[in-house]
């Protein structure tokens, strides 16, 4: 198809306008609305006592939450691409389910199963152990909605480097483990790496499901971006303009993690 | 070490039938070609040799003793892969190293080991890159390295070469046949370029349809087919008189001769140092003959003249005894001596 140059220019203007629009615009201001009083006033505003709370609480949800999905992520992703095991079509289809519920509504499940009159919840309250309204909840929120990344972003990377690697490791007499440590895993690190920074972006994230579970206490169960949505509802200094700083604070530590799993999973230009 | 592998039967699905009672028994030392057409279960015979495939019913033993049920960690075998399974994140020294590693053989035993064989197959400067910097032959020969680092006691090939260049493959076959003939592992080979079966192997078993059609010497399999499909899967062939024959067989005379057919030349193909004939007889079926130019030259031969054609005596399949498909039994080849 010849495409006129006129058009061809055209097309380009409205994608480019396109993204600055919804995409660039946005995070461009929200890093100029962050530091319009100086660099001192929005450090300030990410060390007062509930942003470092806020922070910690957040950093321990990622830091639980992540290597958890990866960890199932990889398994489920080789039981889907490798195994003859029936049920395997009911499992892809299931793991797709935190993609296409609202998170309020994996937020609300959550505490009919946890609550204190949940199913689990009146074991778990006899025991000692609040879920639903703290942290523990806040976990089980994140794991579920950031569960299928890992998956989704290994499966096609598994598939597309083959069974032959495998076999020859098998050959040559390695175990199924040393196969998986020496072989499968580092053919698929690049997705891996990849799932990770999804699902670790989702899980600093993530507000809908973790809202419902939190019981919103400044200093105990508010995460970074529950403390966003707090301060952007409060007048006066500590309010939007603190949401921004906060808001920068969350992208930075995801540009992070994107960075340093880049730096630790060097580009392959190879295909075999 | 012999491998015997004995009434293997192995089915895919419902469906299709890979290997329908299967018999082969490949003697200490030899290289075994398996060769047939895509789908005729020659890799899932390999496969099953190996352990990567399991047989439905039947055999395996290597050496003697019974390796059905093992995995193919325990089978000490070779096993060289159509598109070479590099590991790709490994340095090509790595890739030799795996087995060895896997072993957890002392470092100076690995380092020794892995030298002498990237030596013998000529990647010494090589050792410290990735696969993907090396050509495809050069692949190959760092996997057949990969594979007799664990010094197996048998070395099987699937469609090594299948994945190269022509003038690459020459190259590599005479390789293989010389690294035999030094080492004398018992290989099997599959492939599905009769060229390279007759000119690598010592013995070849010709497949067809999940079935061996016939086992034998190069030479065997080629003058002496046991079915029409063993003869028509090596060679050119053509039908005279309802017999098939080879076209280089095939005499052609001016003059009617005993046991000669009368035919029309339809057309006369020069290819280079033979000349193709192709005749029609009056029946108007159709046949081919294969002269040398300087043959064709003396008979002057031209489309439209009519000629006289005699098959070769004694040839063809429905003539020859049908060889035993047990190699051991009809052959008791000494490979060293080819």
């Amino acid at each position: 198809m010849v495409v006129r140059p006129f058009w061809r220019y055209s097309l380009r203007t409205v994608a480019l306008a396109y993204l600055a629009v919804l995409l660039i615009g946005p995070v461009v201001f929200i890093f100029i609305k962050t530091f319009e009083h100086g660099f001192e006033t929005a450090w300030s505003y990410v060390t007062t006592p509930a942003a470092v709370s806020a922070f910690w609480l957040s950093v321990l949800i990622a830091a639980i939450a992540v290597p958890l999905n990866t960890i199932f992520g990889v398994g489920t992703a080789i039981v889907l691409i490798r195994s003859k095991a029936r049920g395997r079509r009911l499992l892809d289809a299931l793991i797709d389910i935190p993609f296409v519920v609202s998170p309020v509504i994996a937020g609300l499940a959550l505490v009919l199963v946890y609550g204190i009159n949940g199913w689990f919840g009146s074991w778990f309250a006899d025991h000692g152990i609040q879920i639903i309204y703290a942290p523990a909840g806040m976990i089980i929120a994140t794991v579920f909605v950031s569960l299928p990344f890992c998956v989704r972003e290994v499966a096609p990377v598994l598939m597309e480097v083959g069974t032959e690697q495998e076999q020859a490791a098998t050959t040559l007499g390695a175990s199924s483990w040393q196969t998986f440590w020496r072989v499968t895993l580092p053919s698929i690190r690049q997705g891996v790496a990849y799932g990770v920074v999804l699902t670790t972006a989702r899980a600093l994230g993530e507000i809908g499901a973790v809202a419902v579970v939190s019981s919103n206490v400044l200093g105990s169960t508010v995460s970074l971006p529950l403390l966003v949505k707090y301060r952007t509802t409060t007048p006066g200094p500590g309010g939007i303009t603190a949401a921004y700083a906060t808001g920068t604070e969350l992208a930075v530590m995801s540009l992070i993690v994107l960075l340093a799993m880049t730096l630790l999973s060097p580009q392959r230009k190879d295909a075999r | 070490m012999r491998i015997d592998a004995e009434a293997i039967y192995k089915r895919f699905g419902d469906e299709f039938v890979a290997l329908d009672d299967v018999t082969l028994h490949v003697p200490e030392g030899s290289l075994t070609a398996l060769l047939g057409p895509s789908g005729s279960g020659k890799s899932t015979l390999l496969r099953i040799m190996a352990g990567l495939e399991t047989p439905d019913s039947g055999v395996v033993r290597i050496g003697g003793r019974d390796f059905t049920d093992a995995r193919p960690q325990e089978r000490g075998i070779g096993f060289v892969f159509q598109h070479y399974a590099a590991f790709t994140h490994m340095s090509v020294y790595d890739n030799v190293a795996f087995g060895l590693k896997i072993r957890k053989r002392p470092k100076a035993e690995v380092r020794a080991k892995v030298d002498e064989l990237l030596e013998l197959v000529g990647l010494t400067q090589w050792g410290g890159q990735r696969p993907h910097q090396l050509s495809g032959g050069q692949r190959q020969r760092m996997a057949l390295a990969r594979a007799l680092a664990i010094e197996p006691r048998v070395l099987l090939l699937d469609e090594p070469f299948g994945a190269l260049d022509a003038n690459v493959r020459g190259e590599l076959r005479r390789w293989l046949r010389r690294l035999h003939d030094e080492q004398h592992v018992t290989t099997v080979l599959v492939t599905h370029d009769q060229e390279e079966a007759m000119e690598v192997a010592d013995t070849v078993a010709v497949m067809n349809k999940a079935r061996i059609e016939q086992v034998g010497s190069p030479r065997d399999v080629y003058d002496r087919p046991a079915t029409d499909f063993v003869m028509s899967f090596l060679g050119p062939i053509s039908k005279v008189d309802g017999k098939l024959v080879r076209p280089h067989d095939v005499t052609i005379f001016l003059a009617e001769e005993p046991g000669t057919i009368e035919a029309m030349v339809k057309r006369v193909v020069h290819l280079g140092f033979e000349v193709r004939v192709e005749v029609e007889v009056p029946d108007g079926s159709r046949a081919t003959a294969q002269l040398t130019r300087q043959r064709t030259e003396e008979l002057e031969l031209a489309a439209g003249d009519i000629v006289y054609i005699r098959p070769p005596s004694g040839s063809g399949p429905d003539t020859v005894r049908v060889a035993d498909s047990a190699v051991g039994q009809t052959r008791t080849a000494d490979p060293q001596s080819t």
